[in-house]
C-alpha cells in the first residue's frame, strides 16, 4: 500500500506544470475567446505534443509514452489549474486509448501522437466543445461503437457558450451523423464505458485543478484587499468559505486518484470509484467557484479579472459531463442501494 | 502507487478480524458513559488487553504489538466493522499516550503506559475550564511551586470532563508562571483523582449520559515526576497532543465507513421510506466516509514518508464531525417515526452533535486551516 506519486508520475507533472505556467497565462486562455489569435494556443498545442502528453496513454508500439490513467491524473489537474482552451484531455485521455484500442481504421494515430491531429469528442445534445478548433471530431455511438469524423464532414454550427473558451460546435445532422461519414471505430461495449469512464476522470482531474487555481487566485486577492481597514482575508467569515473550499478539494484529490487507479488496474469497482471521484471533484470545484467569487466582491465579478476564465470553465465541464443523477445513482447501486420506491414527500 | 494491501497486512486483518468475532461482547453493552455501563465496558476492555489488541501501534514492551500505521487502520477499521464496543479507555490512549512517546521520561512511560494498556490506569481529559473551552490559552487553573515537598500545588476549576466521575487519572494544562500571558506559562500535569484536595461531580449530557464531571482542585500536591515535558512548555506539548485528538488517532475512517454500511443496510431494510431524496442523502452520506478513508490513506503515505499532518489534522477534524450527523440524520429520517425511540441510531445522532464542539470547535479548526495551511492574515 502506498498512496503517493511514483517519482515518474511526478516529473511528468512538473514538466506539464512548467510547461503551462509558461505558455498557459490567463493571456493565453482570453486568446481562446472568440476574437483571439489562435497562434499561441498552436504553439502550446505544440509543445504539449513534444512533450508526450498528448500521446501519453497510447501504447508505445504505437508512438506513445503506454502510459495509465493513474499517469494522466495529474497532468490533467495541471491541465485544468491552466484552463487549456484546448481539448487536451480529449485527445489524450479519451481519443488517444480508443484509436489504439480499435486498431487505428483510419490511420489517424500517427498525426495524434505527432500533435498534427486534435480531436473533440461529442457530448450530450451533439455538443461538441472545442469542435471548432479541432481536426476531428470523435463520436461515441453506444452499444457498440465511435465514428471518427472531420467536421466538414457532418452538419455542424458553431455556437457561443458561457465559456467562450470552448469554441463549441453543434452536430445539427439529421440523423446527428451520416451513416457513411469518417470512420468507424468497431469497438466492443466494455471497451466503450471505459472511455466514458476514462472522459469522466479527466473531467475529475481538471475540475480539481481549476478548483485549485481559484482558491489560490482568492487567497492571493483576501490577503491584499483591505476592507474596513483590514485584509478581507482576516475576516472570520471570509477564511471559513475558503477553509470549506480547500477541505472538499483536498478531500476529492485522492478520490479521484484512487478512481484512475481502479481504471488502470481493472478493477470491479472502477465505475463506483469513478462516479465518487466525479461526484467530489465536481461539488468541490463548484463550491470553491462560488466562494471565491463571493470573496473576490465585484472584483471577481468583471471580465477583466482572471477569475470568470475559470468558474466558467468548472460549469461547463459540469455540463458536458454525464451528470450528478447518473453518477449518485451508479454510485448508489453499486453500493447496495435498492432503487427509489417511497414516494416523495410521504409518509408512512 | 499501488492501493493493494501487503499480504502481511491482510494477514494481520484475518487475524483481528477472528478474534474480534470469537471475543467480542454478544449482545451490545449499555452506554460507557454511565456508570454501569463504564463497568461493563471496562471488562471488555480488559478482554482486548489479555488478546493483545488494546493498543496494537505501540511497542510490545508496554503492552502492544508494533502494528505499523497501515495495521492500525486496518485493527480500527475490523473493531468497527464487528460492533464491537466504543472504547472508554480512548482519552488516555490515544491523547496523552502519543505524548508521553514524544515528551515523556523512561520512568513515566514504564509507569503508566502498561497500567494504562490493561485498564487498570483511566485517564480522563483536563483542558476545558468553565472560561475556556476552545480558547484553551485563556486557562487560569495553576499550579504553584512547592520546593520544600518537590512539586507543585494544584488549585482550580475544570470542567466538561468527559468520564471524568468514572476515571482514576487527569491529565491537563495549568498555569505555572501567572506573569506570562496567554499560552505561554503553561504546564502539562498528570493528576490521580483520588489525591487530597480533589473533587469531582458528574452531572449530564445532552444525550442524556452522566458521562461530563467537574473536577475541582483545592491544593492538591503533585510531584515533579508527574510533570510532562518542561515545566513551562504546557502550551506545545498540549499541541502536539490536540493535533492527534483532531486527526487520526480519535476518529480513524473505519469508525465511519462501518456507520455508512449500517446505514445502507438500514436503507435496504426500509424501502418504504426511500425516497429519491433519502437516496442520494444515503450516497453521499456513504461517500463522505469513502472520501475520508482515502484521505487517510494519502495522508498516512505522507505521515511515512516523513511529513506530519500538523495543521491538516483541522481537516480531517472538520470532515468526520460533520460526516458524522449526515450519517445519523440521515438514519433518523429512514427510521420516520422510530426515530423518536431512544435507541441506537437516535442516541448515535445525539452524540454526533458534540462533534464540530469537542476537540477544538470547528469554528476554531477553519481558523488554523486559513491561517496555517492557506496562509490567511490573522485578525
Amino acid at each position: 500500500m502506498w498512496f503517493a506519486l511514483t517519482d515518474e508520475q511526478a516529473t511528468l507533472r512538473d514538466a506539464v506544470d512548467d510547461l503551462l505556467t509558461a505558455e498557459c497565462p490567463p493571456a493565453v486562455v482570453r486568446a481562446g475567446w472568440p476574437g483571439g489569435d489562435p497562434a499561441p494556443l498552436d504553439r502550446l498545442w505544440t509543445a504539449l505534443a513534444e512533450m508526450g502528453l498528448l500521446a501519453a496513454a497510447v501504447p508505445e508500439s504505437a508512438g506513445g509514452l503506454g502510459l495509465t490513467e493513474v499517469d494522466l491524473v495529474p497532468p490533467l489537474t495541471a491541465a485544468g489549474y491552466a484552463a487549456v482552451p484546448l481539448p487536451v484531455a480529449e485527445t489524450a485521455a479519451v481519443a488517444g486509448p480508443l484509436l489504439a484500442a480499435a486498431g487505428d481504421p483510419g490511420g489517424q494515430l500517427a498525426a495524434l501522437v505527432e500533435g498534427r491531429c486534435r480531436i473533440a469528442v461529442a457530448g450530450p445534445g451533439g455538443l461538441v466543445p472545442y469542435g471548432q478548433r479541432a481536426d476531428l471530431l470523435l463520436i461515441l455511438t453506444p452499444p457498440d461503437g465511435a465514428r471518427l469524423v472531420r467536421p466538414d464532414e457532418v452538419a455542424t454550427t458553431p455556437v457561443p457558450t458561457m465559456d467562450g473558451s470552448r469554441a463549441a460546435l453543434r452536430l445539427t445532422g439529421d440523423p446527428v451523423i451520416g451513416p457513411s461519414a469518417g470512420t468507424r471505430l468497431d469497438v466492443p461495449a466494455h471497451l466503450l464505458a471505459l472511455t466514458a469512464d476514462r472522459a469522466t476522470l479527466a473531467a475529475s482531474a481538471q475540475l480539481v485543478g481549476l478548483g485549485r487555481r481559484m482558491l489560490d487566485l482568492t487567497v492571493a486577492h483576501v490577503g491584499t484587499r483591505r476592507q474596513f481597514g483590514a485584509p478581507v482575508g482576516s475576516f472570520q467569515a471570509v477564511q471559513h468559505q475558503l477553509a470549506d473550499a480547500l477541505l472538499g478539494l483536498e478531500l476529492a484529490a485522492p478520490a479521484v486518484l484512487a478512481a484512475s487507479w481502479a481504471a488502470a488496474t481493472g478493477a470491479d469497482s472502477r465505475p463506483a470509484d469513478v462516479s465518487a471521484g466525479y461526484l467530489l471533484a465536481a461539488d468541490a470545484a463548484e463550491r470553491t467557484a462560488r466562494a471565491a467569487l463571493q470573496c473576490h466582491g465585484a472584483i471577481g465579478y468583471t471580465t477583466e479579472y482572471d477569475l470568470h476564465l475559470y468558474a466558467k470553465r468548472v460549469w461547463a465541464i459540469v455540463a458536458a459531463a454525464a451528470g450528478t443523477d447518473h453518477h449518485l445513482d451508479r454510485l448508489g447501486t453499486a453500493i447496495g442501494l435498492p432503487a427509489a420506491t417511497a414516494e416523495q414527500g410521504g409518509r408512512p | 502507487m499501488d492501493l493493494r494491501p501487503d499480504p502481511a497486512d491482510e494477514q494481520f486483518r484475518a487475524e483481528a478480524r477472528d478474534w474480534l468475532r470469537a471475543h467480542r461482547p454478544s449482545r451490545p453493552l449499555p452506554s460507557g458513559d454511565t456508570r454501569a455501563g463504564f463497568a461493563a465496558h471496562l471488562e471488555w476492555e480488559r478482554t482486548l488487553h489479555d488478546g493483545g489488541w488494546s493498543v496494537v501501534s505501540w511497542p510490545r514492551r508496554y503492552g502492544g504489538r508494533d502494528a505499523s500505521l497501515w495495521q492500525w487502520l486496518i485493527f480500527e477499521e475490523e473493531y468497527a466493522a464487528a460492533g464491537a464496543p466504543q472504547r472508554v479507555t480512548q482519552n488516555g490512549i490515544f491523547l496523552l499516550a502519543p505524548t508521553l512517546f514524544e515528551f515523556g521520561t523512561d520512568e513515566q512511560r514504564d509507569r503508566i503506559l502498561p497500567a494504562m494498556a490493561a485498564a487498570r490506569q483511566l485517564w480522563c481529559q483536563g483542558w476545558s475550564e468553565p472560561g475556556a473551552g476552545s480558547d484553551l490559552a485563556a486557562l487560569t487553573s495553576r499550579a504553584v511551586r512547592d520546593d520544600a515537598a518537590g512539586g507543585w500545588r494544584l488549585t482550580g476549576h475544570k470542567t466538561w470532563t468527559t468520564r471524568g466521575a468514572f476515571c482514576t487519572h487527569l491529565f491537563g494544562l495549568f498555569r505555572t508562571d501567572p506573569q506570562q500571558q496567554r499560552h505561554r506559562g503553561l504546564t502539562y500535569f498528570l493528576v490521580p483523582l483520588d489525591a487530597p484536595g480533589v473533587t469531582v461531580r458528574g452531572f449530564g449530557r445532552f444525550d442524556g449520559d452522566e458521562g461530563f464531571a467537574d473536577v475541582y482542585l483545592d491544593d492538591v500536591f503533585v510531584p515533579d515526576a508527574d510533570v510532562i515535558g518542561e515545566v513551562g512548555a504546557g502550551w506545545r506539548v498540549a499541541m502536539a497532543t490536540t493535533g492527534s485528538e483532531r486527526g487520526l488517532t480519535l476518529r480513524p475512517p473505519g469508525r465511519f465507513t462501518a456507520a455508512a454500511a449500517r446505514l445502507v443496510q438500514l436503507a435496504g431494510d426500509r424501502p418504504d421510506r426511500l425516497t429519491g431524496r433519502l437516496r442520494e442523502q444515503v450516497v453521499r452520506a456513504w461517500l463522505g466516509a469513502r472520501a475520508y478513508h482515502l484521505f487517510t490513506l494519502a495522508q498516512v503515505t505522507r505521515m511515512l514518508d516523513g511529513d506530519p499532518p500538523g495543521a491538516a489534522a483541522s481537516l480531517n477534524k472538520i470532515h468526520w464531525s460533520e460526516l458524522d450527523i449526515a450519517l445519523h440524520r440521515t438514519a433518523l429520517e429512514l427510521l420516520g417515526p422510530d426515530a423518536e425511540v431512544d435507541a441506537e441510531w437516535t442516541r448515535g445522532f445525539q452524540f454526533s452533535l458534540a462533534g464540530p464542539i469537542y476537540a477544538g470547535t470547528n469554528e476554531i479548526q477553519r481558523g488554523i486551516v486559513a491561517e496555517r495551511l492557506l496562509g490567511l492574515p490573522r485578525r
